[in-house]
């Protein structure tokens, strides 16, 4: 036993070597290699040979595995305060998750297969995927989805050697939150793109590809809330081994919607039922093992210890809950037209269902994340905790009639949200209220930033969807038209070219109402020869209270081109809050290690 | 509260919840489910007026119409069974032309008409809902998104 980790070590190390030849194969344009011929092309940019390494099926798969024995070979190294069976249990339950992955790679996703005749040039990269954001969009979720799987293997490890615990939550929680933040920040950046690139305006399609993210996102944040009541408070002990055992499988059917080719859309790469099958199978080991492991070992996990329901443990139980039912909301809408279409039942669900059946949920979650902070561990009083909501309670109807006079009404769920986000802003920074600020422990900095950055998107939320203006017009030059309170003129088109695209490029001049300065925006309508493409170039500027949006669409026969403009109050914060949670999320992670180091020295000279 | 009946109460709520969900779900879902439509699905059970779904087919040969202001167009939808006339008021997506899969969101009016608020296009790099790929027929390419 004394090579696991040895060996752990040098997995991750030779998965890495793999990984760092397949982007050598991509940088040099190796012809030769069929994935390379097909995805790239020698006249691509530098930055987006490197990254479509990991822009096409084979090579995806092979940076999953390459981040899973990287993350198997950081717990070999790093972990220490486990006792040596759990621990062993633990590498043992990740070379698993790994002995598939690598499996399905061999057998049917090979990135290294060669091509004879070796081609003059390659197929090209989709234009969509030359983005800077889009190089490290994947390698960010990927190394969240798979710090799921390591939160998961030390709950398989904790199960096999019956050691369920404070302590196993300690070891799992700094996983558990790094694969958080990681997943925090790639939704962000994949909304984020979204929106700047497909030129549609939008942030949340509740694409199957999105919810593929946000269902392991969803219940990693229920996970990092019972890990915490069981690593300081030692309850709640069988439901977060559940959650692990959950959040993985979310990241497993996430895998297995975007990598199974049941999906058409950017993200779905592949479209080979063998492959299909074969993750499929994959998922249906894993879950169905870690559940038949759960089940057989739950019954001698102990009780931990009890609390009132009117307690910080209680709240955090609540929060449980309401993730978990907006988890299965989500599950259901993205699962149910695949399960339709296997019985001949084409259908589809769509933000109708989502917005209608989650945001409802959503709004009282954030009711309950407000109280939660505010209450004490153990028991606490009902009505002392009404009196501490006083003043969230204030903020948010303040906010409210705020909307309401200046605004005369508007939707009712952008109404709440703003009211919500105003309460909860009030309520997330009321735990530093009184408290030193200076000796106010990291983590609990973490909480209150991370919960804040949820108030702030909250409320771009709301102020986009209520309040975005929008104008659509053809546009002769020179003639002026007004879009919320800016004025855009159409000065001229004029084409341009790029490394390896042509465009059409608007000239706009723009300015906020009658006498403010002038800028420029250009917007583009770009060719892409290889593959033959067009894209929209959206020209964005960013102020202080919004974002200005411009788009440019056709020309017609009088020679006016079609411009769509919003004006859009207060989107940023969507993308701000992301970042805030993600920020929270990382003092936190630095607040908790910092501790457990030195708790684990203080253990070691007593 | 003992620990037993804690545990139970827990185990209760989580049911509860469970079940809640669920429900809201269905309920959503009866509502939504049938989001999709074809012009032969309209032509056999009617439109399903005022609500927000997607009409997917081709566009027919020769229907685009552009009106004066520049920014409307008014073409049909077909799926070789029935038409069904949409108007659409924006920027098309940059693949939408005739005789190509198109998906179009918005609503139906009473006289069986669309009114479109986004139109996703075939061979365009945006986001095409696999129904429309399979009612279309022909090499339906992967898309990505809503551009009204």
């Amino acid at each position: 036993m004394a090579a696991v980790r040895p060996v752990a070590f040098v997995q991750g190390l030779l998965a890495l070597l793999a990984m760092g030849l397949l982007i050598a194969v991509f940088m040099r344009s190796d012809m030769s290699v069929l994935l390379v011929a097909q995805n790239s092309h020698s006249d691509k940019p530098l930055l987006y040979k490197f990254a479509g390494a990991w822009g096409n099926h084979e090579g995806s798969m092979l940076l999953w595995v390459t981040i899973l024995g990287l993350a198997g070979a950081a717990v070999a190294m790093l972990e220490h305060n486990l006792p040596k069976p759990t621990l062993i249990a633990t590498l043992g339950a990740q070379a698993a998750i790994a002995l598939g992955f690598y499996a399905f790679l061999l057998f049917s996703s090979n990135p290294f297969a060669r091509l004879d005749p070796v081609p003059a040039d390659g197929a090209g990269l989709n234009p969509l995927l030359q983005d800077p954001g889009l190089a490290f969009h994947p390698p960010t979720l990927y190394i969240g989805y798979v710090g799921i799987s390591v939160a998961f293997s030390f709950a398989v490890g904790a199960l096999v050697t019956r050691d369920v615990g404070p302590a196993f939550a300690r070891a799992m929680r700094p996983w558990a939150l790094g694969a958080w933040i990681f997943l925090t920040l790639g939704i962000t950046a994949g909304s984020y793109w979204a929106y700047y690139e497909l030129g549609w305006g939008g942030w949340w399609f509740w694409d199957p590809v999105e919810n593929a993210s946000l269902m392991p996102w969803l219940a990693a944040t229920a996970l990092l809330h019972s890990v915490s009541v069981l690593a300081t408070r030692d309850g709640l002990r069988a439901w977060t081994v559940m959650l692990a055992v959950v959040a993985f499988s979310m990241s497993m059917v996430g895998t297995f919607l975007v990598r199974s080719g049941i999906l058409t859309s950017v993200h779905a790469f592949a479209v080979d039922p063998k492959r299909g099958s074969f993750i499929l199978a994959l998922l249906a080991i894993y879950i169905g093992g870690a559940l038949v492991l759960f089940a057989l070992r739950i019954g001698t996990v102990r009780q931990g210890r009890t609390f009132d329901l009117v307690s910080r443990e209680g709240a955090l139980v609540a929060n449980n809950l309401l993730l978990s039912v907006i988890l299965g909301i989500v599950l259901i809408g993205t699962l149910y037209p695949i399960v339709a279409a296997s019985f001949g039942v084409q259908l589809s669900v769509g933000p109708p269902f989502f917005n209608k059946a989650a945001g409802p949920v959503a709004l009282a979650l954030v009711a309950i994340m407000g109280a939660g902070p505010l209450l004490r561990w153990r028991r606490d009083d009902g009505n002392e905790l009404v009196e501490r909501m006083m003043l969230p309670i204030a903020a948010a109807a303040l906010a409210g009639a705020g909307v309401f006079i200046a605004t005369g009404g508007i939707a009712i769920l952008p109404f709440l949200g703003i009211a919500l986000a105003a309460g909860l802003a009030a309520a997330s920074v009321a735990p530093l209220w009184k408290r030193n600020l200076r000796r106010t422990p990291l983590f609990t900095w973490g909480m209150v930033i991370a919960h804040l950055g949820i108030a702030v998107s909250l409320a771009g939320m709301a102020s986009e969807s209520a309040f975005t203006k929008e104008t659509l017009v053809a546009a002769r030059v020179g003639e002026p038209h007004r879009v919320g309170p800016y004025i855009v003129r159409l000065d001229g088109i004029s084409p341009v070219i790029g490394a390896n695209w042509s465009a059409l490029q608007a000239r706009l001049s723009v300015r906020r109402g009658e006498d403010g300065d002038w800028f420029v925006l250009r917007p583009q309508s770009r060719f892409f020869a290889s593959p033959p493409t067009v894209t929209s170039e959206s020209a964005i500027a960013t102020v202080l209270d919004g974002q200005l949006y411009t788009v440019l669409g056709a020309p017609d026969e009088q020679g006016r081109w079609q411009l769509r403009l919003w004006w859009k109050p207060f989107v940023t914060f969507i993308w701000l809050g992301g970042a805030l949670i993600a920020l929270g999320g990382a003092l936190s992670l630095i607040g908790r290690v910092r501790r457990e180091r030195k708790a684990s020295y203080r253990e070691a000279y007593v | 509260m003992k620990a037993k009946h804690q545990r139970l109460t827990l185990a209760l709520l989580a049911v509860a919840a469970v079940i809640g969900a669920g429900l809201l779900a269905l309920s959503a879902l009866k509502d939504q489910a049938a989001f999709f439509y074809a012009p032969g699905d309209v032509a056999k059970a009617g439109p399903p007026v005022g609500r927000a779904v997607r009409l997917g087919g081709m566009v027919e040969n020769g229907s685009i119409r552009r009106q004066p202001d520049g920014v409307s167009i008014a073409f049909v939808v077909t799926d070789g069974v029935a038409t069904v006339p949409v108007r659409f008021r924006g920027v098309t997506p940059d693949l939408f032309r005739e005789g190509s899969g198109v998906v179009a969101e918005g609503q139906f009016n009473a006289d069986r008409s669309f009114i479109a608020t986004n139109l996703l296009a075939k061979h365009d790099e945006r986001y095409m809902p696999p129904q429309a790929a399979k009612t279309a027929q022909g090499d339906m390419h992967e898309t990505k998104t809503l551009e009204p």
